[in-house]
């Protein structure tokens, strides 16, 4: 029940031989051109580009100066991309942060998720609610909590003056270092943890019910059945939403341009915002290329070590 | 199912005893915070959308506390005429609604031959697919950015179309391949053995049992699509071509004040669409969210 699905051939095992090898050979070209237009357009968009990169991050290539000649210039960019314009600052704030949200997200979505899977009278209602943040583009739930932690227009300082007088005034934004990333961690994780909660949902849902009724008879409470049955069946949910999830966090971009862009200084500016300015403001696509590589070798360190840890686990 | 059910309700535990009712009713109260979390924000935008000009410069609290004194139509009367959000949003609406198209059709096309025909590389064609849904696009705004340049289509709606389908297509093939996985087969033998083609059959027996899967693609590649705001960010820079996510980030900013309230019009605006496309098909989301990923 909680493997992941295998591509199957056993759904065509069943059929008749009698259609014949001729038939099987047609249907498998039709099977080819009906690919084919999924895989190109993906690869257009993801590998064309990723070894356009590869390429210009082994080449100058600015377009200010696109007279200059596009010379191969070895690990130029890479040692550039490095050395300067403080990437190695963007990729610790950035790790801090992918590392922060995950777990905060993850154990929230948890406790939502066990909530969403309940049965009770309005669960229709509480689960459209919950999805609202998810579904609304990132730009709106920035911009919203970028209002809301606006001491002139918002709701958070008008609740914490009422509370304390000195909390009434506070500018969250681009004064703070401390105070912008909370704001920035409260509009990100408000979006995304509906999203986390729905997979850890879909997780609890496949979990036979007899299990705990199993358990509940040999006398087992509430937390051992938990962390006895749920938590052990919920690995393959787990690791799902987790890998998602860090990708996510890992190129925080639209959330950061809308609330700080990237200040105050240049105090929350992640590796994305770093590769978009590299890109489209310096239009240094050399040492972009190589930021945009070395992103993506990091999500491939990543991801392999989330298949590593979960794989003895998912096959079964 | 029901036997559980049946013995659950037999358990010798009388029905209202006084901790039953504070679990329950901590449980509600959990729900209430939940949902105000949830909505509540939604309530703010909406308040300060509804405020004068001179209300937001007046600033919250006072006479516009939770509930303004006063309502005023300002915010979204100069949303759309100073600002000119209807461009962005029609532009937005073409680039979600076509994307939704493509791929639907060619998510439906790939999840029936990867389901059905038999094809060989099964395996690594689905890796394949799954890896681009995890592909971190953000990082490739630069070689898109220069292949567009070069083919003279910067600046333009409708290569966002074909770009976005980056983060559609992955879930929806997973999906639709699911869902004709649960399709049964013989439903479509007795159609070929009568002899129609397979695209017939693909067309008048599958696609009508698979209307479910296919809406529920439909509606996440909506979503999905109506969210971009990396893309077109960096490849957009006249106003009228703008989406709606990226207008919003162009407004309200004056020399001494943000006119919140012309901002959060906007936000409320390109907010409904969205909320509305949730509460109808809350069901489907979720499911498809869920078997895009695993089952």
């Amino acid at each position: 029940m909680v493997t992941i699905t295998r591509p199957g051939r056993s759904v065509t095992a069943g059929r008749p031989a009698a259609a014949g090898h001729s038939k099987e050979r047609g249907d498998r070209r039709l099977g080819y051109i009906l690919v084919a237009p999924a895989l190109i357009l993906l690869a257009v968009v993801t590998a064309y580009p990723l070894v356009y990169n590869l390429w210009n991050s082994l080449h100058y290539d600015n377009l200010t100066f696109a007279t200059s000649p596009k010379s191969f210039n070895g690990l130029h960019d890479y040692n550039v991309a490095i050395n300067t314009d403080g990437w190695v600052s963007a990729l610790e704030r950035t790790l801090v942060f992918t590392v922060v949200t995950i777990v905060f997200d993850v154990v929230v979505a948890l406790a939502l998720a066990l909530m969403l899977h309940r049965r009770f009278r309005g669960r229709g209602f509480l689960r459209a609610a919950v999805l609202i943040p998810w579904a609304v583009p990132t730009v709106v739930s920035a911009m919203l909590w970028k209002t809301m932690f606006d001491p002139r227009t918002g709701f958070v300082d008008y609740f914490l003056g009422a509370i304390h007088p000195a909390w009434s005034n506070l500018t969250w934004l681009n004064i703070s270092v401390f105070r912008s990333w909370a704001a920035i961690f409260i509009a990100d994780s408000w979006k995304n943890i509906p999203f986390v909660a729905i997979i850890l949902l879909a997780g609890l849902q496949v979990i036979p019910n007899d299990v705990y009724e199993a358990a509940k008879i040999d006398g087992a409470g509430w937390w051992q059945s938990f962390r006895r049955i749920t938590l052990p069946m919920l690995k393959p949910a787990l690791s799902v939403a987790l890998i998602f999830r860090t990708l996510q966090a890992l190129l925080v971009f639209d959330v950061i341009f809308v609330m700080t862009s990237g200040g105050p200084g240049t105090s929350t500016e992640t590796l994305a915002y770093l590769n978009f300015d590299e890109f489209i403001n310096k239009t240094d696509f050399g040492v972009g290329g190589a930021m945009s590589i070395m992103l993506v070798i990091l999500a491939l360190i990543i991801s392999a070590i989330y298949v590593r840890a979960f794989r003895p686990q998912t096959t079964r | 199912m029901a036997a559980i059910a049946a013995a659950r309700h037999a358990a010798p535990s009388p029905r209202w005893d006084v901790r039953k009712i504070i679990r329950e009713s901590l449980f509600y109260l959990a729900v209430i915070i939940v949902v105000l979390i949830a909505l509540f924000p939604f309530y703010w935008i909406l308040r300060t959308s509804l405020m004068s000009n001179f209300q937001v410069g007046q600033g919250v609290g006072g006479k516009n506390g939770v509930i303004p004194g006063a309502l005023s139509v300002q915010g979204w009367k100069e949303v759309f005429t100073e600002d000119d959000f209807q461009r962005p949003l029609i532009n937005s609406l073409i680039v979600s609604v076509a994307c939704m198209v493509v791929t639907v059709v060619v998510a439906s096309m790939a999840g029936y031959a990867l389901s059905r025909l038999n094809i060989r590389g099964v395996g690594p064609i689905l890796a394949f697919i799954l890896l681009a849904g995890f592909f971190p696009v953000l990082a490739m705004i630069g070689p898109l950015f220069l292949l567009m340049r070069h083919l003279n289509i910067l600046d333009s709606i409708w290569p966002l179309i074909i770009i976005y389908t980056v983060y559609t297509l992955p879930i929806s093939t997973w999906l639709l391949k699911n869902f004709f996985d649960q399709i049964p087969a013989e439903l479509e033998d007795a159609a070929l053995t009568d002899g129609a083609t397979r695209l017939q059959t693909l067309r008048r027996v599958v696609l009508p049992v698979a209307v479910p899967g296919v809406f529920t693609a439909a509606i996440l590649s909506f979503i999905l699509a109506w969210n971009d705001f990396a893309f077109a960010v960096s490849f957009l820079h006249t106003p009228s071509n703008f989406t709606a996510p990226l207008a919003i980030t162009t407004f309200g900013e004056s020399q001494f004040q943000v006119f919140y309230n012309v901002i959060d019009a906007a936000v409320v605006i390109t907010s409904i669409p969205i909320a509305l496309v949730v509460l109808f098909a809350q069901r489907r989301i979720v499911s498809g969210l869920t078997a895009g990923s695993f089952r």
